[in-house]
């Protein structure tokens, strides 16, 4: 079936540089350097670009960082873990938003 | 999803498509190498298929049902030319080299013609046998390479087998007991990780670290080294990737994987490698592949020392699990 997202499209994302090479340099030097060991470590890094890439519902980064994940060491129940605690960010967030609307319910209210 | 399949599901499968993929000795040319031996420092010697466990990412499809197993004869063949050639290291591998009755023997006999001797473990089979082996292993001061893929018990027992994981851990308290993995005891404890999956392993380092840390913080254990290695996609491991449909991204990621820095030190240009029967290769997964060393059939009684230097190796697309990365040793 057509689909906007092609796992075959993943290895091709060097293919942006195309037009502005540049900016991509600077953009993959940038990512590889986040990406490095450094105070937290590679496999760390690769369980909170995980848990990222389902807040932001990007295929791509879910694809690549589950095997990153795997490759680094984790398990599944620690990626499992790393999804809830976006999860918990993402609903929190909303949820928090929930003082807003007191705050106008009260001041419209009787 | 989990993976449902069970091994007694995965067969050997006719429809294995063999990806079309940059033949090793192209990938070799591309960088001006050739893959030829230098010293020979190791001996290998795989003592048979047979095993207690049934893995799914044994290259060698050993498992219980395996008959082939080295006899006295081939054993006595093997260390007449260990006696020859006094190899600096002599590293004894399997399906599972404990099941093999003649183990002690070798051992005895090897070990006044060699300064190292290696004993790879899957710990399951060492737990078996381990009142009778322990003593002629601590008295040899034979170095145990010991099979723990992961820290996480899910994983190790989808590839090793139900209750592997604990068993592992009560196998490794237990060598702790004696002195193996301990500072100041020269007994020697290593460990081998290799992922759980169709996925390539993690830096060295990095795993490394963390398996001191986990194992010291979770079970009060210590061990030497810990080395991480690639899965050669061959036997029982190339059937489950058929199997799941992960084979061809699997050789692709192998592939583009290739480190022309690692060709150098490479485990099969210092070992050879001798098979059950006494056959020598360049190395065990040449032996699971039927690539003799020199392309011929040459047994370990008609060698009279080590192959020459410069002699080419076998090589075959699985080569490019070796050259993955930071290599193979």
């Amino acid at each position: 079936m057509e689909t906007y997202y092609k796992p075959e499209d993943l290895p091709r994302f060097e293919e942006i540089g195309q037009e502005a090479p540049e900016l991509a340099r600077k953009f993959f030097e940038y990512y590889n350097a986040v990406f490095a060991d450094g105070e937290l470590s590679e496999r760390e890094k690769s369980l909170i670009a995980l848990a990222v890439a389902h807040a932001v519902q990007c295929p791509y980064c879910i694809d690549a960082y589950t095997r990153a994940c795997l490759e680094k060491g984790s398990n599944l129940a620690e990626m499992t873990e790393a999804v809830h605690v976006v999860t918990a960010i993402r609903g929190g967030a909303s949820l928090v938003h929930g003082v807003q609307m007191r705050n106008i319910a009260d001041k419209l209210s009787m | 999803m989990p993976d449902q399949t069970t091994i007694a599901d995965i067969k050997p499968s006719s429809q294995a498509k063999a990806p079309d993929i940059v033949p090793f000795k192209s990938s070799l040319a591309r960088h001006d190498l050739k893959l030829v031996r230098q010293t020979t420092a190791t001996l290998q010697i795989n003592l048979g298929f047979l095993c207690n466990q049934t893995c799914r990412h044994c290259h060698l499809n050993a498992g219980p049902g395996r008959k082939e197993n080295m006899d006295a004869q081939t054993l006595k063949a093997v260390v007449a030319y260990a006696q020859r050639c006094r190899f600096a290291t002599i590293d004894i591998t399997g399906g599972a080299p404990e099941l093999n009755p003649l183990l002690p023997d070798l051992i005895q006999q090897i070990a006044p013609l060699t300064s190292r001797i290696m004993l790879r473990s899957n710990l399951s089979a060492l737990h078996q046998n381990f009142d009778p082996l322990m003593g002629v292993l601590k008295s040899h001061r034979v170095v145990i390479v010991a099979s723990f893929p992961s820290l996480n018990l899910s994983q190790m027992d989808a590839q090793r087998g139900e209750g592997i994981f604990e068993e592992s851990i009560a196998v490794l308290t237990a060598l702790n007991a004696l002195g193996y993995g301990c500072d100041g005891t020269g007994l020697e404890l290593n460990l081998v990780s290799n992922p759980t999956g169709a996925f390539m392993p993690s830096g060295q380092e990095q795993i490394e670290k963390r398996y001191h840390q986990i194992l010291k913080q979770k079970w009060g254990l210590t061990f030497n080294r810990l080395y991480n290695f690639a899965n050669a996609p061959l036997g029982r491991f190339k059937q489950w990737l058929i199997q799941t449909g992960n084979f061809e991204n699997y050789i692709n990621k192998l592939v583009a994987s290739f480190n022309p820095c690692a060709i150098e030190g490479l485990m099969c240009r210092s070992q050879v490698s001798v098979s059950w029967d006494g056959y020598l290769y360049d190395c065990d997964f040449n032996l699971a592949r039927g690539l003799f060393m020199c392309g011929k059939k040459i047994h370990v009684s008609e060698m009279s020392g080590p192959p020459e230097p410069g002699t080419p190796i076998i090589t075959a697309d699985h080569c490019y699990t070796c050259a993955a990365g930071s290599g193979f040793t």
